[in-house]
């Protein structure tokens, strides 16, 4: 008899044939996912959890029997029948034949555990840039250096002390190089031995001994061409850590609750879109009316003010908060405007002015995302009419009434290269 | 003496070989067990939880399906839902045995009794196990066949290859010679086999063969050739599998080759579907015979031995059929009652176990009875022969008749003088894989035509196959096949046509 202790095999065993079933399941879970993000909060996007899935797209049909035909089936437990007993069919289909149902498969949705990275994973899949256009709409990638271990030629002023001094000494030590003390030591001895007056032949041998030690420690270097090492660099690209994502709402009156929904949905993604890509995502909201706020995000969504409506408050307001806090050359700035594009007519000079000027030159990407109730038809508001006209390559505008729109719609946002395009939704 | 094995929960590897030991001793020396080497292996909950993925076994290809499995598994492990089993036991020589590593001393005891004596004797001198598995080289052959397809994914793309064994799994319970003479593998072989039967195809390989017309013949003479044709393919055929595998005319090589390991796996698992009852019966009664003797030769404490009752007593738990719980027959249970009934009847017969049992009504040696029957038995021919009056009338089993045609069931017989041989013959028909599974077989194909291929379904009590899943599998069958296939289900008895499917191969066929 063998025994063998397995526990420390590795794990895992099965990684490859989850992973197959999760490229399998692709497109459910991707739509699961979809499903499963609408629900949370905008900063809890990115972390692990579970979904369901539908059963139908990962089956594995075989011939079986359905339950119908004729059955007769055997049970345990016979409390109070006897023979010639007639029953009511028991509810739910196949009556008698219960135990062949069991047999059957009745998996009608599994559930399915995703990492943080899987469900991010799943949630970015469909946005797949081309690179090219990420790196222009996204500008992500600066250079940088990266310590890469050590190297045996490189310019002296990478030269790595500790590293030489190492192999130095473990050389020296290797081929028995005399140290300083030892010739000292002989030195003594002979001034010792003259100074007793000894005879000639311990002195000279006392002197050959020096002489060696002197030989050998001048063949063998201190340090050595071969002992040499420097720090060694790797050219990196490095993004630019840090993101601040502007939320710009208007919440006058005129926006109901659905509008508000649908622009969450839109920062949710854009938080998630840009929390991949940065070390660290700062999310600021500032809603406005007739005057802007920087307000915190439970107040964003939930709060309600009244008052007209003047769109270029809000961008003073976000240029006010960059010059304060997030300085365009330390920070990606991203901004998405939400409004239902009502504006005050007098203010759409003043707000081109502003988005054309300023406001466009620091920010990486500016998206305006015009709500809408259903059931409106959606002719062109003045401030949409106004963006439009302005033609910048960074400034995207869209219009979305229902929620099932928003994804597509963010998708274009950020896959095509000319971002102004029609009111085509 | 005190001979206690372990004293308390703790174990270590001395404490397993000590356990074995006495265990062994009493297995072989007590109740005569014939046993595979035993290989004992400790695993964390983890592994367990890999090896229920893959059908238990430790080496397997990899396929997404067992991903999908494992992924379920977990979840309801982790939820709570589900416990993992105490061990798993492999059909392979040496027999593995996983133990798990949280089990206390008791019950890796038990746990050793169980797999490692109970299964591993049944495994190796039940008839069925004899003659559809090579306990000694399976392992040695899913080495074999992980490597080959992950090669073939390699070399033909894991799309492919997916594809394909989704079929073949499809069809995997359609790939054993359930009757007539056995083709038995040397499963050893196979891998030089394989090598060899490409080989032979490319030597043989005449491109001038496929250029050869075919004479145009009349309608009499074409049936005459059909019929021969068919007799030449062996038609009917009921092992699908193995008809595509050898005569689907667009499969590559690597494809049959890959179709027969799905059907070669299928055809190792087979015995397990139709020996549930005994095989768990068998290790059952083992167990329980083997941890009382450990008890009466003081080898283990009261303790140990209650611990041991209250796992065994959930194990052969077997609620009523209108109890909460109830899902159908626990084969612990059935097993393991009806194995002791059977030692009652050796021992001490009644004069109606004298007429329903003559055969070993009172032969004196349970131990040599009993290794007779789980020899020479499977579930079906099991409980036909020896589910016993008293037995009925202990668990007071009741059969029922469902006819679709009425509002109401009808109860058939209970446990009295007339209804015996009733639930005897209903309930072993419940553990008939010809009557519980879906009989299909290869009827004929139209070679000199457009080369259909004709399943029938054979249809017994009116039970059709469910559609849905059926027109799925079809449509694999159409796609290995590479031409139109049609599934016709013909009822037995009355040799009328019920019900007719079609399936053309999807343009992206696994064949392209």
């Amino acid at each position: 008899m063998h025994i063998i202790d397995r526990r420390l095999n590795p794990g895992g065993k099965n990684l490859p044939n989850r992973q197959r079933f999760l490229r399998r399941a692709r497109r459910i879970v991707r739509e699961a996912v979809r499903h499963a993000s609408a629900s949370r909060s905008i900063r809890d996007i990115d972390e692990a959890g579970v979904v369901v899935i539908p059963g139908g797209g990962v089956d594995e049909p075989t011939f079986h029997l359905g339950g119908e035909g004729f059955h007769h089936p055997v049970f345990p437990g016979n409390k109070e029948f006897v023979a010639g007993d007639r029953l009511p069919r028991p509810q739910g289909g196949a009556g008698g034949g219960g135990s062949q149902a069991g047999q059957g498969k009745s998996e009608d949705s599994y559930e399915i555990a995703l990492s943080a990275e899987e469900f991010l994973e799943f949630f970015l899949e469909d946005l797949e840039l081309p690179d090219l256009e990420r790196r222009r709409v996204m500008n992500v990638e600066t250079e940088g250096l990266r310590r890469a271990g050590y190297a045996s030629t490189g310019s002296p002023s990478n030269l790595a002390l500790g590293r030489t001094m190492r192999n130095s000494l473990s050389r020296r030590i290797a081929l028995r190089r005399p140290r300083p003390s030892d010739v000292q030591e002989v030195e003594q001895a002979i001034e010792l031995a003259q100074a007793e007056g000894a005879d000639d032949i311990e002195l000279a041998e006392l002197r050959s001994q020096r002489d060696q030690l002197l030989r050998r420690s001048k063949a063998i270097a201190w340090i050595d061409p071969i002992d040499l090492r420097y720090r060694r660099f790797e050219p990196q690209p490095k993004p630019m850590a840090q993101a601040v994502m502007f939320c710009l709402m208007d919440v006058s009156a005129s926006m109901t609750e659905h509008m508000k929904d649908l622009a969450k949905r839109f920062y949710m993604l854009l938080y998630v879109f840009l929390k991949k890509r940065y070390k660290k995502v700062e999310i600021v909201f500032i809603r406005h009316t007739d005057e802007a706020k920087e307000v915190d995000e439970q107040t964003f969504f939930h709060g309600t003010e009244s008052g007209g409506t003047k769109v270029s408050t809000v961008l003073h307001e976000m240029l006010r908060v960059v010059d304060d806090r997030y300085p365009a050359e330390l920070w990606n700035i991203y901004a998405a405007q939400a409004s239902d594009g009502d504006n005050d007519p007098r203010d759409n000079l003043e707000v081109t002015g502003l988005l054309a000027g300023e406001v466009l030159e620091k920010c990486q990407y500016y998206a305006y995302l015009e709500v809408n109730e259903p059931g409106h038809g959606s002719t062109a508001s003045s401030l949409w009419r106004a963006y439009e006209n302005l033609g910048l390559p960074n400034l995207a505008q869209r219009s979305v009434t229902h929620r099932e729109d928003i994804y597509p719609i963010f998708r274009e946002l950020f896959s095509r290269s000319e971002t102004i395009r029609g009111r085509a939704v | 003496m005190s001979a206690l094995l372990y004293k308390g929960a703790e174990w270590s590897y001395d404490t397993i070989q000590r356990i074995h030991d006495a265990v062994s001793e009493i297995a072989l020396g007590e109740l005569g067990l014939d046993i595979y080497p035993n290989q004992i292996e400790v695993i964390a909950a983890e592994q367990m939880l890999d090896a229920y993925a893959s059908t238990g076994m430790p080496i397997f290809y990899h396929h997404w399906s067992f991903g999908k499995h494992y992924t379920q598994h977990e979840m309801m492990y982790q939820k709570g839902l589900m416990g993992l089993a105490y061990e798993i036991v492999i059909n392979s020589s040496p027999c593995i045995s996983y133990i798990m590593e949280g089990n206390s001393a008791t019950m890796q005891t038990l746990v050793i009794a169980h797999a490692a004596f109970g299964h591993n004797h049944f495994f190796k001198n039940n008839q069925t196990f004899r003659d559809f598995t090579d306990a000694s080289s399976i392992l040695d052959y899913l080495k074999f066949a992980k490597s080959y397809i992950a090669s073939c994914e390699e070399r033909y793309g894991e799309g492919a290859v997916e594809r394909l064994i989704d079929a073949a799994h499809a069809l995997q319970a359609h790939g054993v010679h359930r009757s007539g003479k056995r083709r038995t593998i040397e499963l050893r072989d196979e891998e030089a086999r394989q090598k060899e039967r490409r080989i032979h195809e490319a030597q043989i390989y005449n491109e001038l063969w496929s250029t050869v017309p075919t004479s145009p013949g009349k309608e009499g003479v074409r049936d005459q050739q059909r019929n021969a044709l068919n007799e030449r393919l062996g038609l009917p055929e009921e092992n699908v599998l193995f008809f595509l595998e050898r005569n689907a005319p667009k499969l590559a090589s690597w494809q049959r080759e890959i179709l027969r390991i799905v059907r070669l796996v299928g055809q190792y698992l087979y015995p397990q579907r139709m020996t549930k009852v005994m095989n768990e019966g068998t290790a059952t009664y083992v167990h329980y015979r083997i941890m009382h003797r450990l008890h009466e030769k003081g080898m283990i404490d009261d303790g140990a031995f209650f611990e041991f009752l209250t796992s065994h007593t959930n194990v052969v738990a077997q609620p009523g059929f209108d109890h909460p719980a109830f899902s159908g027959f626990n084969p612990y249970a059935l097993g393991f009652s009806m194995m002791q009934d059977i030692e009652r009847i050796c021992l001490r017969p009644t004069a109606e176990d004298r007429i329903w049992a003559p055969d070993i009504a009172g032969c004196g040696d349970a131990m040599g009875a009993l290794r007779d029957i789980w020899a020479n038995f499977r579930d079906d021919s099991f409980i036909a022969q020896y589910l016993s009056p008293r037995l009925i009338r202990d668990l007071r089993l009741f059969a029922i008749e469902d006819d679709p045609e009425r509002s109401t069931l009808l109860v058939k017989s209970i446990h009295d003088e007339r209804g015996y041989r009733d639930i005897r013959r209903n309930l072993a028909k419940r553990y008939d894989v010809s009557y519980t599974d879906a009989i299909i077989e290869v009827a004929s194909v139209d070679l000199l035509g457009d080369r259909r291929l004709i399943l029938e379904h054979r249809v017994v009590d009116g039970r059709l196959l469910a559609t849905g899943e059926s027109r799925k599998v079809l449509q694999y069958v159409a796609d290995l096949w590479g031409y139109e296939v049609e599934l016709k289900e013909i009822d037995v008895m009355k040799g009328q046509m019920l019900a007719n499917h079609h399936a053309r191969p999807s343009k992206e066929t696994s064949a392209a």
